[in-house]
């Protein structure tokens, strides 16, 4: 199907390959390599596909390929081929040239295997959209000639990126949706993981990819305790440590020491490692802080960005004490660069309650919820402000 | 595949005429053209007159209605183009890419349309 080099061509075949499974295996029995009988009978629809097709003449050299790797592929390299493929797959749904959207689509519907209807519903849009979406993606990966293939290795570390920023995308997405009532749709977490374990067998000598799912793995592993009965977010500090999940925590800290193996550490990598220190941690009042420091500077160090130190100084507030966050943090908006973003001014009024800054605090905490739409982090951000409020009622 | 890389950018952005850098972009130009045509992928390439010297021209009614100015009042204009013969979107978008205009402007890239 690799040389097939069309993304539309080899989803269709291997879907008719296994319409085919679904006829012939309850009567002729399960072959022995189901996926070499797949792919063989997916090639042979290839070829049955440029038989029909009116410019056979121009895929001759196609078609001479197909005909030599049918002839000569044991089940051990058909297996490799498969891989190839799906990787080549992979690739192209993830490429730049298409928006952020329909590279997550695209992703969940080629690689994960959902249907339009299951993604539709998890990121809340209706099935007519997301078609359209699917669509149209299709079609620009055709019309634009967006390359069917692996990328070559001056374009691998940008493009490898781009692949796991859309699996991190579905993750988060289950993880705290922005919008909705549910802020766990916990299929597209599980997907995620799925997505990254499949990716992680593809690309084997890559840190990143197992970083990525050691992170997933870790943050997933806190999914039962993040929430309360009432659907209210229950922070770090206050969760139920005995509700962590202890089969992903040890899944996430296998994955990171084996990535650890492959090279210097990358940012997904140090991001797992800060959710490991978490994870070791009996309680809140253990945690490491210094070690989730210095880890943000690491992160710091390759992300330069506003969000990476924004946690920077979140963490300097529990290792050095809340007037050193506060300082930190102040020092990030001079330019008013997150006045639009909700978690600093979440954190900002988290550090002004500390320092008993309590009318600044209530400020912060009001602005906060000017820039959240969703419910269970209004509640509890309102639940904050009440308790500020009623606070500094009583010392009055 | 051919592609056509069309250098879009807001009037009076980047390098102004009779400053060095305004010469640095246009070598960057001459340099561009060089190695799109020595690549064997050039087919053609303009820089196009200003938008004010744009008609735009419409039928309705079977009556030829002309306006001065381009389609679309935009603050980025199309000033030029190149349409080159690639292997694929990754090539041409390399491309687009070393175009002086994308420092401060921007390229967009568009499939030629062909007929079979």
């Amino acid at each position: 199907m690799g040389a097939v080099r069309d993304l539309a061509l080899a989803e269709d075949v291997l879907q008719d390959a296994c319409l085919a499974a679904l006829q012939h295996w309850p009567a002729d029995g399960i072959p022995e390599q189901p996926r070499a009988w797949l792919l063989r009978t997916a090639r042979n629809r290839a070829i049955d596909h440029f038989r029909r097709d009116a410019n056979f003449r121009l895929k001759q050299s196609e078609l001479a390929v197909l005909t030599a790797l049918q002839n000569q592929a044991g089940p051990d390299e058909m297996d490799h081929e498969i891989e190839d493929d799906r990787l080549r797959m992979v690739f192209t749904c993830c490429h730049p040239a298409l928006s952020e959207p329909a590279r997550v689509a695209l992703t969940l519907r080629t690689i994960g295997g959902l249907t339009t209807f299951e993604i539709a519903r998890a990121f809340l849009v209706p099935e007519t959209t997301m078609a359209q979406r699917l669509v149209r993606a299709k079609r620009k990966i055709k019309a634009a000639k967006i390359p069917y293939r692996v990328p070559p290795p001056h374009l691998w570390a940008a493009r490898l990126n781009a692949v796991l920023a859309v699996i991190y995308l579905v993750f988060n997405e289950g993880y705290a949706a922005t919008s909705g009532s549910e802020p766990l749709r916990a299929s597209l977490c599980d997907e995620a993981i799925r997505l990254g374990g499949i990716l992680a067998d593809l690309v084997p000598h890559d840190g990143e990819v197992l970083g990525l799912v050691a992170l997933m793995l870790l943050h997933d592993s806190r999914r039962e305790a993040r929430m309360d009965e009432a659907g209210r977010l229950v922070t770090l500090e206050n969760q139920d440590r005995g509700r962590w999940n202890s089969d992903r925590i040890e899944a996430g800290v296998r994955a990171l020491t084996q990535a650890a193996l492959l090279g210097p550490p990358g940012p997904y990598q140090i991001q797992a490692a800060i959710s490991a220190v978490h994870a070791r941690a009996q309680n809140y009042d253990a945690t490491d802080w210094a070690e989730i420091v210095a880890l943000y500077d690491q992160l710091l160090a390759l992300n330069p960005t506003p969000v990476v130190a924004l946690n920077r100084a979140v963490a300097v507030s529990f290792a050095d004490g809340a007037g050193a966050g506060l300082a930190a943090l102040r020092g990030l908006n001079e330019d008013g660069a997150m006045d639009q973003y909700q978690p600093f001014h979440a954190a900002h009024a988290d550090l002004l309650r500390r320092t008993g800054h309590g009318a600044a605090a209530a400020d912060a905490y009001r602005q906060a919820l000017a820039h959240t739409n969703n419910d269970a982090e209004q509640e509890f951000l309102r639940a904050r402000l009440e308790a500020l409020t009623r606070n500094s009622q009583s010392s009055n | 595949m051919q592609y056509m890389l069309m250098i879009y950018s807001e009037d009076g952005s980047g390098p102004q005429p009779e400053t060095p850098e305004f010469g640095e972009m246009m070598q960057g130009y001459g340099a561009f053209t060089e190695e799109v045509r020595g690549n064997g992928v050039m087919l053609h390439g303009d820089p196009l007159q200003p938008v004010s010297t744009a008609t735009t021209v419409r039928v309705r009614d079977g009556a030829v209605h002309t306006t001065d100015g381009p389609f679309a009042e935009t603050k980025e204009t199309l000033g030029g183009f190149y349409i080159l013969e690639c292997e694929n979107l990754d090539e041409a978008i390399a491309y687009a890419g070393k175009i002086p205009g994308a420092k401060h402007g921007s390229i967009e890239v568009r499939p030629i349309m062909v007929f079979e």
